[in-house]
């Protein structure tokens, strides 16, 4: 055993970059929430950038080492502190065995990646270590950590220094407004050209309803549909569709009121029209975003997409080299 | 008839037709299982639905309408494929009307379109039915395809094999239930379900089934290989079982005993379109045979 959980935190679970090649048996990618946080708190602990870390959402856990190590924290301003003595963000720091980690109050975005040098080492299933709460699988025992848990560590392949750091410019921002870009496609046709339209002006708060599998909004006018004969198969309400699958960062709307977006632990499929579906460089930001954060979803084409994620692409590699 | 669309930069989502039909599900399986076998680069998933299927990829590697162009070409060749498939049917012991989901439906009544009722009651009603055994008799008659896998790891969605007059359709919850029981027979729209975990859910339900489908621990002696039980393209027949025999499948389950019935069956579509009495009980034959 090399770290005992005395407090677990409201849900921190082990995640790495996930587990493609199963969505089409309804088993989703999982992973960080935050991709580029996990790969930049890994990288500067010295590991890989997909090796398995925690999450912390909104609070973070308290947790006593049993080894000499290093670790990191990164994405969400929830600032860390090593038996009560405050250490930086995006920094690797030393611990020491017997010493305890734990959180100070979040002050901004929702979750936190705590990488600790080695890895978090739990059984790889169907090539990862994520945890997946629905299907009960992978991570530490198919759920999110409780206290009394034991991690046990991996074994190191590069060293790890402490105070490396990612300088605060090529910190992705956590709070301050928020605009998430879509590309409109799937199920828009449904919509009156009106409701799309004000789909996209209105302001949408996030709702209390938001995890792992989907951000949830509320505040917007209820959607209008284009009147049609619905199709066999598809159910009587207006905003049903055969069951089809459904794209990570999809926007459905069940009965045209509360927009969902679909994350990491996406439900793979089912019978609600989408609108359109948010952008792969955005991913990021719904994962630290808090309820009640005030959100614009805006349109944008393809070539506006694929600039982005090369946009973000450049900022991770950026992070790289800083980090060295 | 077929209408794309990209899911942002890393999907690409294709409706092969608006509403729900055999061979709606069989061009989609089709071109599903041809764009899997031409290993294109770039390709992350390719997860065939009911009617529709999508294929995530990375942008990285092959530009969006560079993967759209594939996929087409793709579809284009698996369109003269002949409307057969090798397959297997599976044997379901359900236990209907069980007190386990009628616990639970009773909980939920008031997210229901007939509080007054329960959910195998107002099925039986609304699709004409003269009696709940009759409604059981027809849900356990003629045998399913397992027309897509997903929504929760390893839950199959089922399309009743006749004719459309004699489709079950039933609307979903008016809000959907927080909790289902594990291993829940549902039902909505016109598809069947079986809950593979505990959770959420908003279709109707009619029983429970004692053999599990899904096991991440792999400890069931038929799930050791792997943790899901169905894939899209399989049959399925229900068979009703009562508490007593459900209760003894379940001891068998914890046991390591209990084998599904399974056989390997060729299904042709156009043999079905010309017969569908006859292709069905050629199946079951098969089934029931030795």
């Amino acid at each position: 055993m090399d770290i005992e959980v005395l407090k677990p935190g409201l849900s921190t679970s082990v995640q790495d970059l996930g587990r493609p090649g199963y969505y089409h048996l309804g088993i989703p990618l999982s992973g960080a929430m935050d991709r580029l946080a996990l790969a930049a708190a890994n990288r500067l602990v010295g590991n890989d950038e997909g090796d398995a870390a925690l999450e912390a959402v909104f609070m973070g856990p308290e947790l006593r080492f049993a080894t000499d190590t290093v670790v990191a924290v990164t994405g969400a301003v929830l600032p860390p502190k090593l038996d009560g003595a405050p250490r930086p963000l995006w920094t690797s720091f030393a611990v020491k065995a017997g010493q305890v980690l734990g959180f100070d109050h979040l002050r901004a975005g929702a979750r936190a990646y705590i990488a600790i040098a080695g890895g978090i080492d739990v059984p790889v299933v169907l090539g990862s270590r994520a945890t997946y709460v629905l299907g009960a699988l992978g991570g530490f025992e198919g759920r999110a950590l409780q206290a009394g848990d034991a991690l046990r560590l991996g074994t190191r392949r590069n060293a790890a220094t402490p105070g490396a750091s990612v300088p605060e410019a090529l910190r992705p921002p956590v709070d301050g407004a928020t605009e998430l870009r879509v590309v409109t496609g799937l199920y828009w046709h449904r919509l009156t050209d009106e409701a799309g339209t004000r789909f996209f002006a209105e302001t949408w708060k996030v709702a209390p309803e938001a995890d792992r599998i989907g951000y949830r909004f509320r505040g917007g006018t209820p959607l209008a549909f284009q009147p049609r004969q619905q199709p066999f198969g598809a159910g009587s309400d207006p905003s049903n569709i055969v069951d089809s699958c459904y794209p990570y960062g999809s926007i459905q709307v069940p009965g045209g009121t509360e927009p969902i977006v679909l994350h990491r632990d996406a439900v793979s499929g089912g019978g609600y029209f989408m609108l359109g579906t948010v952008i792969s460089a955005d991913m990021d930001r719904i994962g630290q975003l808090q309820p009640h954060a005030q959100v614009r979803f805006v349109a944008v084409d393809m070539a506006a997409a694929l600039a982005a994620r090369h946009e973000r692409s450049e900022r991770l590699e950026r992070i790289r080299a800083a980090i060295g | 008839m077929t209408r794309t669309s990209f899911g942002a930069d890393e999907h690409v989502f294709v409706e092969v037709a608006e509403e729900m039909s055999l061979e709606a599900f069989f061009t989609a399986l089709s071109v599903t299982k041809a764009l899997r076998a031409a290993q294109i680069r770039g390709v992350a998933e390719i997860c065939p639905a009911n009617a529709s299927f999508q294929v995530k990829f990375d942008p990285d590697v092959i530009a969006p309408d560079d993967m759209l162009a594939e996929i087409k070409a793709v579809q284009a060749q698996a369109a003269g494929a002949d409307h057969t498939l090798a397959t297997r049917i599976v044997e379901v012991p359900v236990y209907y009307n069980d007190p386990w989901t009628h616990a639970t439906l009773m909980r939920f009544r008031e997210r229901h379109q007939d509080p007054q009722s329960t959910d195998l009651d107002y099925a039986a009603r609304i699709n004409d039915f003269g009696s709940v055994d009759d409604f059981i008799t027809a849900h356990s008659g003629a045998p399913w395809f397992v027309s897509m896998v997903g929504f929760v790891a390893g839950l199959p969605f089922l399309y009743q094999m006749v004719e459309r007059p004699r489709q079950i359709e039933v609307p979903k919850y008016l809000r959907p239930r927080t909790d289902t029981p594990k291993l829940t027979v549902g039902h909505g729209g016109c598809f069947g379900c079986i809950y593979s975990v505990r959770g959420a859910g908003g279709y109707q339900m009619f029983g429970i089934t004692p053999m599990p489908i899904y096991d991440p621990k792999q400890e069931i002696s038929y799930l050791r290989n792997f943790m899901i039980f169905f894939n899209p393209g399989d049959m399925v027949k229900f068979r009703p079982v009562d508490r007593a025999e459900y209760e003894a499948i379940e001891q068998d389950v914890a046991a390591g005993r209990f084998e599904p019935r399974i056989r390997p069956v060729t299904f042709s579509l156009d043999a079905f379109r010309a017969d569908p009495g006859a292709t069905t009980a050629a199946l079951l034959e098969t089934l029931h045979g030795h």
